[in-house]
């Protein structure tokens, strides 16, 4: 930590020498790429043939054929099955630990037809999804002490607003008192859209005008929820880059100021994932849960044609559970995960119908 | 990052030394290396596989002359291409002849369109253009507020009709913008999945009917592999003129860019690089190919240097190096300039080879306030020559800085190991410096 300013007070002048225009007529990289350049011949190439749709669109049929035929296990057959995996964004990690333990099981087994594989792929991403999930109880609340606290985080546009809503109104209808803590103080009109997504689930909501501290809208919902007896508090959070470490500091303070209230808040953070982004995700898993002891992942957008396959790569490293998935833009579209309808869902192509 | 990548090609090519060529049997394994970064980095499967091949067409034969290793040699031909494929020389925003030009904004949910509209708005304005947003994103609650606010702090207009539907306030947003002398209308509309059919023929008639100029595709650039069937979805449509990449501020590696530039074959135009409305670049493709390698990216780092750093000044800065004459008063001048740049962290993400170095570093910007407040703590004869700091000058300074012995101690230490380095650079040692910084080997000289 310490040594980081006496770097960038010895940066900045040695960078300044390297790039300066003064110097010589060539800055630093001008120099290297001359250098470079002297040393890598000159080859033309024909520009790259726009293949590409053929190629998706044609794999997953492929691999339909690919593995209800009577197809021999062999090692094109893995390499394409890992194609799968990893363009559903399971990553490269994860799907070679995948396409390996196929492998072994295959040959421990004997199988030698290619359906037995797809069976085989099933049951260990399910694995994977089922070790890191706890036992769920629906919208039941076990903690003894009221109000049961759920704290939703993640980085802007994954849809954590939306999501609130549509949990409250699955707690609503599980019969439970509900209240929303508009924490996100910084977006526009942030508060407005919240506003709208408790009325749609008749539920109550603390706010306070926009560029308050969070944290206090924080107390203030769980003071407020604990003088109506409220069941539970769902907290919105404004979305935040991992990367930013104000932002984070920030999230660590609103956890702290609800102990003051509940010692053992907040009861749940869950972390909220578009299903379309890709490897980031787990570097976003890993930060946040530096700051928030995060017990869960909603996936959300599942409606589209992203697969959202990086859960499974964060459940094989992380071991963070998948609690809910977010499959359309109404109010009833917050569904429980399931991983075997996940597992499914993962072998289907949604694009392919009106393609070739 | 980068370093990792061209360590494990180095290492892959080892079987390569005292071979003269690349061939395409030793570069096999190097190649898997490149395949894996590029997967890590979220660039699609088949523009991946694609890319290789031609990595491969490209690099095979090349000979390995001078001191150059192989594994350079190829990380070079490897960026080279990435620059190659996303660049374009159709950067700039079209506008129409006649007023008013029409940008259509289009997108996926959550994916920064709204944010962004009101940055191409201020963007616009700065051009001394009169930009109107339109919103017609009457789905999503509170969206037209959202616009609302944004126009609001940006002295734009925002056009929208209660009670129409989106096509027709997109319509009736060019009477109104010629009425009122606005040159340039962008039009904010709902996120939408591709395969929702209503929606994605409700923006084809928008399309249709206010004949864009423009039509910019917004993409979150953490997207995954889905990026290229949703930006093909989209230019199927909409036919895109070019792409927008937002979030860029976080630490994805952003190959989607790469991905979509290779699907639709349009310019990606701006990228977002944080909440505020002035957070928006034009999109540079070397950038984004060191970013996707993993590279860290070294020229916008020099870029902001010299915009805050007055020519001059470095000039007598380097005369001071030079002759061993650097005081506490200019790094604290330099510490300033270097927070007038932006956030450390954002700053170290920059120079390649310090994300490995920060690794689970804490980096923490207001450490650079506890030592502006030690060093205005001290007499100016103090800062021109700290030999004169004993027990005594230290305690009062630690005092009146709010801060501990220790803490003066530390800076004094760091200072003069800094005055150490920077002898060294004095003389001439490039080559120590650079790697005393971690650079990468393959930016030694």
């Amino acid at each position: 930590m310490a040594k980081l300013p006496y770097f960038c007070g010895t940066m900045l002048p040695i960078l300044k020498v390297f790039f300066s225009k003064t110097d010589t007529s060539m800055g630093f990289f001008d120099k290297i790429k001359a250098k470079v350049a002297s040393v890598v011949e000159a080859v033309s190439f024909a520009k790259l043939k726009d293949g590409l749709a053929k190629t998706r669109s044609a794999f997953a049929n492929r691999l339909k054929k690919l593995l209800s035929s009577g197809r021999k296990i062999d090692a094109v057959l893995l390499e394409e099955i890992e194609e799968i995996l990893i363009t559903s964004d399971i990553g490269v990690e994860t799907s070679s630990s995948i396409i390996e333990q196929v492998r072994l099981c295959v040959k421990k087994e004997g199988f030698d037809d290619a359906s037995q594989v797809y069976g085989l792929i099933k049951e260990e991403i399910l694995a994977i999804l089922q070790s890191s999930a706890p036992p769920t109880n629906g919208y039941e609340i076990t903690d003894g002490e009221k109000p049961h606290v759920i704290m939703m985080v993640g980085v802007n546009g994954v849809g954590k607003t939306t999501t609130i809503g549509k949990l409250a109104h699955n707690y609503r209808e599980a019969g439970k008192q509900a209240l929303i803590g508009a924490a996100d103080t910084f977006r526009a009109a942030a508060n407005e859209q919240l506003e709208v997504w408790a009325k749609r689930a008749g539920v109550d909501i603390v706010q306070q005008k926009q560029g308050a501290d969070p944290s206090a809208v924080v107390f203030d919902t769980l003071s407020a929820a604990r003088a109506r007896g409220a069941d539970i508090v769902l907290i919105d959070t404004a979305g935040r880059l991992h990367n930013k470490m104000n932002l984070m500091a920030e999230l660590e303070k609103m956890s702290r100021v609800m102990k003051k209230i509940k010692a053992s808040a907040p009861d749940e953070v869950l972390l909220t994932l578009d299903a379309t982004t890709g490897q980031n995700a787990l570097q976003q898993a890993k930060e946040f849960a530096k700051v928030a002891k995060l017990t869960g992942i909603v996936l959300t957008k599942l409606d589209g044609t992203a697969k959202g396959g990086i859960v499974i790569a964060i459940a094989n490293e992380l071991k963070l559970p998948v609690r809910y998935i977010g499959v359309g833009e109404k109010i009833d579209d917050l569904q429980q995960f399931n991983p075997s309808d996940f597992v499914e869902a993962l072998f289907e192509d949604k694009t392919t119908e009106e393609d070739n | 990052m980068f370093e990792s990548l061209q360590t494990k090609i180095e290492s892959a090519l080892k079987r390569l030394r005292g071979q003269s060529k690349i061939t395409e049997e030793n570069i096999e394994e190097a190649l898997r290396e490149v395949r894996r970064a590029l997967l890590d980095a979220d660039v699609n499967f088949s523009v991946v596989k694609d890319f290789i091949e031609d990595v491969k067409t490209k690099a095979v034969g090349l000979e390995v002359k001078g001191n150059i290793l192989p594994g350079q040699l190829i990380v070079k031909v490897i960026y080279d291409e990435l620059v190659a494929l996303m660049s374009s020389d159709k950067q700039e925003a079209a506008f129409a002849s006649h007023a008013p030009s029409i940008i259509l904004v289009a997108g996926l949910q959550g994916s920064g369109k709204t944010t962004f509209c009101g940055k191409l708005a201020g963007f616009l304005r700065k051009k001394g253009k009169q930009p109107l947003l339109v919103a017609a994103d009457i789905y999503r609650p509170a969206a037209i507020d959202q616009l609302k606010m944004l126009g609001d702090s940006l002295h734009t207009p925002v056009f929208t009709l209660e009670g129409k539907n989106p096509v027709e306030i997109a319509v009736e947003s060019i009477a109104y913008a010629r009425k009122y002398g606005r040159d340039a209308i962008i039009i904010d509309t709902a996120g939408r999945l591709t395969i929702d059919e209503d929606m994605m023929r409700e923006a084809e008639e928008i399309s249709n009917r206010v004949k864009p100029h423009e039509t910019l595709f917004v993409c979150d650039a953490m997207t995954g592999q889905d990026a290229v069937n949703t930006a093909k979805a989209f230019h199927e449509r909409l036919n895109l003129t070019g792409v927008v990449l937002t979030k860029l501020d976080g630490d994805t590696r952003g190959g989607a860019a790469l991905s979509i530039r290779k699907v639709v074959g349009k310019p990606i135009k701006f990228v977002g690089t944080g909440e505020k409305m002035d957070a928006l670049e034009v999109f540079h493709a070397n950038r984004i190919a060191s970013r996707i390698l993993g590279m860290g990216d070294v020229l916008t780092l020099v870029e902001k240097a010299q915009q805050e750093i007055d020519d001059e000044e470095a000039a007598k800065l380097e005369e001071k190096i030079r002759k061993n004459q650097f005081t506490l008063q200019d790094f604290l001048s330099q510490l300033r300039t270097i927070r007038k740049m932006g956030s450390l962290r954002d700053l170290l993400g920059m120079i390649p080879g310090m994300d490995k170095a920060m690794h689970g570093l804490q980096i923490d910007d207001r450490a650079f306030s506890k030592i502006e407040a030690i060093i205005l703590s001290m007499t100016p004869e103090e800062r021109n020559n700290p030999k004169i700091l004993n027990g005594s000058r230290r305690q009062r300074i630690a005092r009146g800085s709010g801060s501990t012995m220790q803490d003066v101690n530390r800076l004094l230490k760091q200072f003069e190991d800094m005055q150490k380095m920077m002898k060294m650079m004095a003389s001439g040692n490039k080559a120590q410096i650079m790697r005393n910084l971690k650079m990468p080997t393959g930016f030694r000289r």
